[in-house]
């Protein structure tokens, strides 16, 4: 960390409980404004992002709640804790909140919204009020949400398959597809103005060469988002006209096809997958090029390799499918397609390694995240290929193996990014230093607490145990207690940051504009950022990551 | 190893065949991923910021390098692409002489119907070195049969037939489960796979041979149900014979000509206006609300049994 002491406070202040603020704290967006009405009408992406993060961090607690439930339940074989209908309803509400009120919008709306404008050198988002406006439209969303779960909760699984959710469930489902009809809207109209502002608001010399590879990714996200919601959207409207009305689409006493259903979710919910993780991917080269720091290695294939994951994500939804029935033939292309998306995948991740190289690596916490990030990524990713590949996907189908595979990408994955990007932007989004040893030890529980509840999954799924079982064979018991052990690590490390990055907001030490000495607009800027982001347009007139190289002897 | 299990039992050539399956394609992840990993470690000690090292001429970008990495890989996939669909389309070929069982499962329990009319509940006896062939109807919402033992597992849903065979080599008590979350009780659906000798299993069906063989069974009901009045060969109304069509092709209206399989049988039983064969009515009625699909197994099996040469009775 380069230090930047220039804007130390008066230090007669510091005792007067850590209040005293800076010159650029005085002036910036955090300040334009204490009343809640500043807050709740701010039309400034800096804000919203940070409406976000509190109203994502909420939904993630009430996920999590449910989460520790199924672990505790799940410590001993007969269902002790939870009755079955108590522990269908637990599943589905942890999947229902953590898929579309936490890891969808978790880093485009919260990053996203922040740091978009500031990378490419605008003062906003392209459509500002819109982009409150799908703020309000999420709240609306999660208070669906909320009352599902007073009202007694949903027990159809976050899939909602038919024909159970249509004729055979007792639960809200309609309630609860009303909430994630509603929070798509919120999608859309997010990923829309990423689309519109990338396209229109760059400042002069961010050509698309220079974009920043979180850009790229969001870009590429966003494009997912404004595709392949409203297939969503459509099939949530079918399934409450067959609960309502008894409409024959998806039920065969009705005269409806039940795998009709399965393909318009997964045509939806695989290229949800990419939503969760193209962002992620996309931190993570921010982390590895401002870690090493050096240009990251092959930008072009990088970059593209974001649009690849994203237009690939489209044609692979099927590998959901292979032991449902529909035909072999299909099941064998969308397994060869299903290996293509490791192509691109293969590429960030060998490039990320090949940036290393030669690099000044910091083991600040931002970077161990990143690190944490890619041993994560690349074993989920890998363990998705062996669902890839038909044979072991008929075995492993709708196990604890799937579970494993798919928190490794989508919470292993998500999470480290997420914190990854919190650790390294939190000085630009509040102006001061946290301290680097607690997070370096968050790092360090997370990824500990993680392997050690999900590693034991795949093992469970390859010896049979099927997903959503609340009554389980004793001989899995071992296995299920050092996942919950596991668990509770991993709760820990998702406690702590709360700590120290709220007493940072008072006392930790002003960032200064570059603590990191990382490129990117976004550090030229003070932090906090002023409400209009620049001082002036920024000009660009250098590629991304311009990090200093040694050349030569004679430039020793 | 009794404390941690770690490997499940395999019972089967092809269950031996996935395992294998699954520990080269172990192998071969870990090796691509070992440079990732060892790298890493490597170089975030070798090149910590402010160490001395030798960071010269660091390269942004070789695209020889960056294909090689993308192609290299995705050969030696799709030589494990090949394998693995190969493997996964001899699931949905069974041998023609595999022995035929039926299973209905509902909310929340497995019935398996044996052809000589045996039915058991949550519990499959099935003979060692005989090809089984399991076909699956479901009565309300999906489910899915698994028998991780022989790495196989099929969805089971509603509307229409479908199929998997196995043949253990190893006889035993084996965990049968429904993996496809089909309600409240999901985690209680489940059973045991009885894989005994040819001989006990003779026994087996000598023993538990109080219900007449489901052929037998389908005989009464197409009788008791009507559809004798109308598709025995002496009947007055204009319907198809229904002798020696099992196996065989069957003209439709439309111009399409069908195998009238397990499938069209029960499709036509349930849904008989979506195929009409070829110069008659459409006047049969659904027999959807009135049968469930243990009967329309039954019939199914009764109208398999009727070869040529063999009349009604």
């Amino acid at each position: 960390m380069t230090s930047n002491m220039e804007q130390r406070p008066d230090p007669a202040n510091l005792d007067d409980r850590g209040l005293s603020e800076t010159e650029t704290e005085r002036v910036s967006y955090l300040r334009a404004g204490h009343s809640l009405k500043s807050w709740l009408l701010t039309t400034d992406h800096k804000r919203i992002a940070i409406l976000y993060v509190l109203s994502i961090t909420f939904f993630f607690f009430i996920g999590a709640m449910a989460a520790a439930l199924i672990r505790l339940d799940l410590l001993t074989p007969a269902g002790d804790l939870l009755t079955n209908e108590g522990y269908n309803r637990a599943f589905t509400l942890h999947g229902v909140v953590m898929v579309w009120f936490f890891l969808i919008p978790s880093i485009p709306n919260t990053f996203g919204n922040f740091l978009i404008p500031l990378m490419i050198g605008a003062k906003d988002l392209a459509f500002p009020k819109l982009n409150l406006l799908s703020w309000y439209i999420y709240v609306i969303a999660g208070l669906f949400t909320v009352f599902v779960l007073i009202a007694g909760g949903v027990d159809t699984g976050w899939t909602f398959y038919t024909p159970l959710s249509t004729m055979y469930a007792n639960g809200n489902v309609i309630l609860a597809a009303s909430a994630v009809f509603i929070v798509g809207f919120s999608s859309i109209l997010t990923g829309l103005n990423f689309i519109v502002t990338v396209h229109k608001l760059r400042c002069p010399g961010m050509t698309w060469n220079r974009l920043p590879l979180f850009v790229w990714s969001i870009y590429a996200t966003s494009i997912i988002l404004v595709l392949a919601t409203p297939v969503l959207s459509i099939t949530l409207v079918l399934i409450s006209l067959e609960r309502l009305f008894g409409l024959g689409i998806f039920n065969p006493a009705l005269g409806g096809d039940p795998l009709l259903y399965q393909h318009l979710f997964w045509f939806y919910s695989h290229p949800a997958v990419y939503i969760m993780v193209l962002p992620a991917l996309g931190v993570v080269s921010e982390l590895v090029a401002a870690g090493a720091r050096k240009p990251i290695f092959g930008y072009q294939f990088v970059a593209g390799s974001s649009i690849a994951i994203a237009a690939l994500g489209f044609f692979v939804w099927g590998h959901h499918m292979f032991v449902s029935g529909q035909s072999t033939y299909a099941s064998a292309v969308f397994s060869f397609l299903s290996i293509a998306v490791a192509i691109p995948s293969g590429i960030k991740v060998y490039n990320w390694t090949a940036t290393l190289f030669k690099g000044h690596i910091s083991l600040d916490p931002p970077f161990l995240f990143a690190m944490a990030f890619i041993g994560l990524f690349v074993f989920g990713g890998l363990t998705g290929l062996m669902l890839a590949m038909l044979a072991i996907d008929v075995h492993v189908h709708d196990t604890y193996f799937v579970i494993a595979h798919f928190h490794y990408i989508m919470v292993g994955g998500t999470i480290s990014a997420f914190f990854g990007a919190l650790h390294y932007w939190w000085p630009k989004i509040v102006g001061r230093m946290y301290s680097l040893a607690w997070g370096r030890l968050t790092a360090i529980f997370f990824f500990l607490g993680f392997n050690l509840t999900f590693f034991p999954q795949f093992l469970l799924g390859y010896l049979g145990m099927p997903r959503r079982y609340h009554v389980y064979p004793p001989e899995f018991q071992v296995l299920n207690v050092i996942s919950t052990g596991g668990a509770a690590v991993l709760g820990i490390a998702y406690i702590m940051p709360f700590v120290y990055l709220t007493y940072s907001m008072r006392y930790g030490q002003p960032a200064g504009n570059d603590p990191w000495g990382a490129t990117g607009l976004e550090w030229t800027t003070p932090s906090p950022p002023p409400k209009h982001n620049f001082e002036t347009i920024p000009v660009v007139d250098r590629p991304p990551y311009d990090y200093e190289i040694e050349m030569g002897d004679d430039d020793a | 190893m009794n404390f941690i299990p770690l490997w499940p039992p395999s019972i089967s050539g092809y269950s031996h065949q996935v395992d294998l399956l699954v520990i080269a394609f172990t192998a071969l992840i870990i090796s691509l991923s070992a440079p990732v990993f060892i790298l890493l470690v490597v170089f975030a000690a070798k090149y910590r910021r402010g160490r001395p090292a030798d960071r010269k001429h660091a390269p942004n970008r070789n695209v020889a390098l960056e294909v090689s990495w993308s192609v290299i890989p995705f050969v030696a996939l799709f030589g494990f692409y090949v394998w693995s669909t190969d493997l996964f389309a001899r699931l949905y070929r069974p041998p023609a002489d595999a022995m035929q069982i039926d299973v209905v499962a509902k909310q929340w329990m497995w019935k398996f119907q044996h052809p000589e009319g045996q039915a058991e509940i949550n519990e499959l006896h099935v003979p060692t070195g005989q090809p089984v062939k399991l076909t699956m109807a479901s009565q309300d919402v999906i489910h899915s049969l698994f028998i991780p033992a022989l790495r196989i597992k099929q969805d089971v849903v509603p509307g229409r037939y479908t199929t998997i065979w196995f043949a253990v080599d190893k006889p035993g008590v084996y965990r049968i489960a429904c993996s496809q979350y089909c309600g409240t009780n999901h985690s209680e659906m489940a059973g045991s796979f009885v894989a005994v000798s040819p001989t006990d299993y003779a026994q087996w069906l000598s023993r538990s041979a109080n219900d007449p063989s489901l052929a037998a069974e389908g005989a009464g009901l197409f009788r008791s149900r009507g559809c004798s009045g109308c598709h025995d060969p002496g009947s007055s109304a204009r319907a198809p014979s229904l002798v020696g069509l099992y196996g065989n092709p069957v003209p439709l209206q439309s111009g399409q000509t069908v195998i009238a399989d397990d499938e069209y049988i029960r499709d036509s039983i349930l849904l008989p206006q979506s195929q009409i064969a070829a110069g008659y009515q459409p006047i049969m009625p659904t027999f959807q609300n009135v049968l469930s699909e243990e009967d329309v197994l039954k019939i199914v099996a009764y109208i398999k049994s009727l070869r040529r040469g063999e009349a009604t009775q």
